[in-house]
């Protein structure tokens, strides 16, 4: 702005002020309040301790890294497959066909509904006796008897990812549209003079062009799928046997199922330490992006 | 034309719609389908799509079975509506700071306030309730409006900010030079000629705080009267017999307003899902 004083000018931190209260007081204060109480033994009882270490030695006793593993595993599958999903789904609502604007208003919903209603529709589609999943499944012979699909380990795990998956898609869907729609056409056009098939022109012209939008897409879809909590808890609680026990399960069932608040938050700290590395990530994303962007004007 | 398909590429892209769509829509479907089965046929085996009795009758006895379903569907309005507007209160401003004013640890607060989109609500769970605690928030609206403020903040200042930027300055010098105080060219000058980016933001808000009101509310609050919609729900559900045509019923009942809304509001919803994360 125009004001050319040397003073330190405070508007701008008074603008601040709303947005920092909140923030700090819901936000910052308790991060730093977590990582104080994963050093104690706080409980419902009314005196905490300092314990040090202990509850992070207890955590890595009790088969946490499995649980790490697991969280990667199960996030891995879900991203990859949201982004596999969505580029196809992008690629097709982005053909210049008949009724696409309707096919466009029609990937939204799972997105728009709460959560936890999509989710008590999928509990009642895994369902093996009566659900639609598994009747299908028999009607087509591809499983011989019903089939509880949240009561097996193995299909338990992939049945909360199909669920998260379809939570997450359509922003993915939606987002590399809106990427895709962004490829100038006089590129497109250039191949197509020189004759380019469709395929082609999409594979070495669009989906480069739409690269830094697909990772970071990847990125936030991995931050927010390895903060996913109601879709698992709704269908599993984390069973069969922490078959589907995410950190952040983990996390929730520790500290406020079993009262084990200086547990839990040691549990909790080791999440904001993953999640402070995919920050890093994400602001390197950025930072180069931005760079290329300044590059190519 | 560049646009032109051959008919095996039409039928190929409408088929390869058709399975996406599928997927997407399937479940609501199926929804409906059990909301219209007598609770019998809901129970029979084999399964089948298209049951005989099908009416609509659980969408009359389901108001006996959820006697608070208007309660709910109104609370989850209202609080998305007030969680949109005490974020609007705060976005606005800080938004108008970042992209305006040079200060001292103005990239740091950016990056600050950008890094809060990693954490989410469930781990912070036990100092959270500490503060609803020791504020008196418990049980009541603001236990669950309070956090979906703080988590909506950065995502609405980074969409906002983009916004700003593309204004051009000499509006604001222009009135500046007519001796406007700040405050006033803020409220006159920026308001109005941000409108359209201050709309986007306000949908993108509401629409993740009407979607994620699960944790909080179950957590915070246990005054059934104020439970938005999920967690109203929810209480039907872990139970020995659940009667899915009702709670199917109500489900689709209870998620109806928002779909319309949807339908008339798509393109600011879709404008504001889609800017922000990377482009200025």
């Amino acid at each position: 702005m125009a004001t050319s004083t040397k003073r330190t000018d405070y508007f701008p931190y008074l603008l601040l002020i709303p947005a920092l209260v909140v923030t700090l007081l819901i936000v910052a204060w308790p991060v730093v309040e977590t990582i104080r109480l994963s050093f104690t033994d706080a409980s419902l009882k009314p005196t905490e301790n300092f314990v040090g270490l202990e509850n992070y030695e207890k955590m890595f006793a009790r088969k946490f890294p499995e649980t790490i593993f697991r969280t990667f595993y199960w996030m891995g599958v879900s991203v990859g497959l949201k982004m596999i999903i969505g580029i196809a789904g992008a690629a097709l609502l982005n053909s210049a066909i008949p009724g696409r604007s309707l096919f466009r208003v029609l990937v939204m919903p799972p997105w728009i509904v709460p959560i936890a209603i999509g989710v008590f529709i999928w509990s009642w589609m895994y369902n093996g006796q009566f659900g639609m999943i598994s009747g299908l499944l028999q009607r087509f012979g591809m499983i011989a008897e019903p089939m509880e699909f949240l009561a097996y380990r193995n299909s338990a795990f992939f049945s909360t990812i199909v669920t998260d998956v379809w939570i997450g898609t359509p922003l993915v869907t939606i987002y590399l549209l809106a990427a895709m729609q962004g490829v100038r056409s006089d590129l497109l056009e250039a191949a197509w003079v020189d004759g380019a098939g469709r395929f082609y022109r999409f594979r070495r012209i669009t989906l480069p062009l739409i690269m830094p939008a697909v990772a970071t897409m990847s990125l936030l879809s991995a931050i927010w799928t390895f903060n996913s909590f109601d879709i698992i808890w709704i269908l599993t609680e984390g069973g069969p046997r922490n078959a589907t026990t995410t950190m952040i399960i983990d996390t929730y069932k520790t500290a406020i199922s079993r009262f084990k608040y200086g547990e839990g938050s040691a549990r909790a700290v080791m999440i904001v330490l993953f999640l402070s590395l995919f920050a890093g990530f994400y602001f390197l994303m950025i930072s180069r992006i931005a760079k290329r962007e300044v590059g190519n004007d | 034309m560049i646009n032109k398909y051959r008919w095996w590429e039409l039928v190929l892209i409408y088929c390869g719609v058709a399975v996406f769509l599928t997927f997407i829509l399937a479940p609501f479907l199926e929804a409906f389908m059990v909301s219209l089965r007598p609770i019998t046929s809901i129970f029979s085996i084999p399964y089948r799509f298209i049951t005989d009795e099908m009416s609509f009758d659980s969408y009359f006895s389901m108001w006996s079975s959820v006697p608070l379903l208007w309660l709910y569907m109104f609370n989850s309005f209202m609080i998305a509506a007030a969680v949109t507007f005490f974020a609007l209160l705060a976005v606005i401003p800080a938004a108008y700071a970042f992209a305006r004013f040079e200060f001292k640890g103005r990239d740091g607060m950016l990056t600050a306030f950008l890094a809060i989109n990693m954490v989410s609500g469930a781990v912070l769970l036990i100092p959270l309730y500490k503060v609803m605690q020791q504020m008196g928030l418990l049980n009541t609206y603001f236990a669950m409006i309070t956090p979906g403020v703080a988590f909506s903040i950065p995502t609405g200042i980074w969409l906002l900010r983009s916004y700003l930027l593309k204004i051009p300055k000499e509006l604001e010098e222009a009135a500046w030079a007519d001796g406007a105080t700040r405050l006033y060219t803020l409220r006159r000058v920026i308001l109005p000629i941000a409108m359209p980016g201050i709309v986007v933001v306000a949908i993108a808000t509401f629409i993740g705080a009407y979607a994620q009101q699960f944790l909080f509310a179950l957590t915070f609050n246990s005054v059934n009267e104020l439970n938005p919609l999920p967690v109203g729900l929810f209480q039907f559900f872990g139970r020995q017999t659940v009667v899915w045509n009702e709670l199917m019923a109500a489900s689709l009942v209870g998620i109806l307003p928002v779909l319309i809304v949807y339908i008339f509001l798509q393109r600011y919803i879709v404008a504001g899902l889609t800017a922000g994360a990377i482009k200025e």
